[in-house]
């Protein structure tokens, strides 16, 4: 227990930038797979096309091959680079890349089946009084859409936490990757440790699930 | 009722065909309606009525045919459709209100939207259509909290919003539970009066008599027989119609 109290502040050091990592990927992903869904249900073949392929290879292959990826493949050999001299906000941007990358495949997956759960009816009446394609999206299938997804949204935020401590493949010094380093340095306290940090990301999630939950509630479309 | 131009007609549909599959939904339409005329449209179930008023304003594309919107032909997509649809009202048989806004916000949204009219013009003129179907005190409330025959209204107070050259009604009174049915004939043979082009797929004969200017029988995707509406209800020139009216009026 000694060593957990006595590294609290670098043990919270690490669940900030865990807390970083999901929330920058968080918000890349909500955009992006909305963006996807909307290619996804667009009269177009060609983005239909485009949104299924990005979806279905980024869904199916593993998030660790995906933040390998981006670390040595557009970090080293493709030389993508945020910062000249800090190669640890290299690293934090590289990995946010891949967990947006990969997250946002299953967003665009829950908000098409939100758009599915919007009646026909209300696209046509939308377009009937002269919305655009984009705006009867925009502003009548998309708020009901997202509303009804809240509690999968959440869900997915949920394991978007835990999935940052892939990161630590690629060197972030995030919460798996400290816990790592603690028990390097504290060998006899290995289980107090990990108990923390396993504490730590239910502190996190916890909070989470009850509350997506109960926007979902609030937030219901009623018909 | 207005003066109706037959020389200018407002829609004109010409050899119009459709198609469901192997369907053949619509069989060479020929079909004027005139500006400020009521044309209601009758027919068995499955005849093409519905489709003949979504093809109007194109929520339903035609395999072939040409249909003439005020002078111009029906665009094909983009821009230019959704700007013709802004023309064309329409009222659904499930009403389609917008169900995450409310009564007020579903009849602002195309002014504000697509007309770009200030909001709080928009929302003055959007309470005046209210008060005029009668469900002004209803303005800030969610469509699911009205009754059927109140989002009925607001959704004709909806398509008003938009100062529509002609609205479409696909059975507007047909999901109704009857004693609703009565508030929604009412407001709109208060639009046929005060001049609006109409084009009603309906069951409801008592407003066909009432304020149609002319009356079009569909069977099988095909306009069988149309005319004045006491002279098609009194004496049908077609067995078909007769059929049907037989079967419709003497209960």
């Amino acid at each position: 227990m000694e060593a957990v109290v006595d590294e609290l502040p670098v043990i919270l050091g690490a669940f900030w930038l865990t807390v970083r990592l999901t929330v920058v990927s968080g918000v890349i992903s909500l955009i992006w797979g909305i963006v996807l869904a909307a290619m996804r249900v667009s009269p177009l073949p060609v983005l239909r096309g485009a949104g299924a392929l990005y979806v279905n290879v980024l869904r199916n292959t593993p998030l660790t091959l995906i933040i390998v990826f981006c670390g040595l493949g557009l970090g080293t050999v493709m030389n993508v680079q945020f910062s000249q001299d800090d190669l640890s906000l290299n690293s934090f941007w590289l990995s946010i890349i891949g967990l947006s990358a990969y997250t946002s495949a299953f967003v665009c997956e829950v908000v098409r089946s939100g758009i599915n759960t919007v009646p026909l009816g209300q696209a046509e009446a939308a377009r009937a009084i002269g919305l655009t394609f984009l705006q009867t999206l925009r502003l009548v299938v998309l708020p009901q859409a997202v509303r009804t997804v809240i509690a999968p949204l959440g869900s997915l935020l949920n394991a978007l936490i835990k999935n940052t401590t892939v990161a630590a493949a690629i060197g972030v010094m995030e919460a798996a990757l400290r816990m790592k380093n603690l028990f390097d340095s504290h060998g006899d306290a290995i289980i107090p440790i990990f108990l923390g940090f396993a504490a730590g990301f239910i502190v996190l999630t916890l909070p989470l699930n009850l509350l997506s939950g109960r926007l979902a509630r609030r937030l219901a479309v009623v018909r | 009722m207005t003066e109706i131009s037959a020389s200018d007609p407002l829609v004109r549909l010409k050899a119009v065909n459709k198609h469901f599959g192997p369907l053949h939904v619509l069989k060479d339409i020929e079909l004027s309606v005139g500006r400020g005329e009521v044309v209601v449209v009758i027919g068995p179930s499955g005849s093409g009525k519905s489709t003949l008023c979504r093809v109007i304003n194109r929520l339903e594309t035609i395999d072939s045919g040409t249909i003439i919107f005020d002078g111009r032909e029906l665009p094909a997509e983009g821009k230019a459709l959704a700007r013709l649809r802004s023309e064309v009202g329409m009222v659904f048989q499930s009403f389609n209100l917008f169900s995450h806004k409310t009564i007020l916000e579903n009849v602002t949204l195309g002014p504000i939207k697509v007309r770009k009219i200030p909001r709080q013009q928009a929302e003055q003129r959007g309470m005046e259509l209210l008060e005029r179907v009668g469900i002004a005190s209803q303005a800030s409330k969610y469509p699911a909290q009205l009754s059927g025959g109140q989002q009925q209204r607001a959704a004709i107070a909806r398509a008003l919003a938009m100062d529509p050259k002609m609205i479409l009604f696909d059975e507007p009174t047909s999901a109704l539970d009857p004693e609703m049915v009565q508030e929604v004939l009412d407001v709109m043979t208060g639009l046929a009066r005060d001049g609006m082009t109409m084009m009603v797929v309906t069951h409801e004969m008592g407003f066909a008599r009432r304020a149609a200017n002319r009356v079009v029988f569909m069977a099988d995707g095909q306009i069988v027989e149309e005319g004045d509406p006491s002279e098609f209800f009194t004496q049908p020139n077609t067995e078909r119609a007769r059929d049907f009216l037989s079967k419709i009026l003497t209960h």
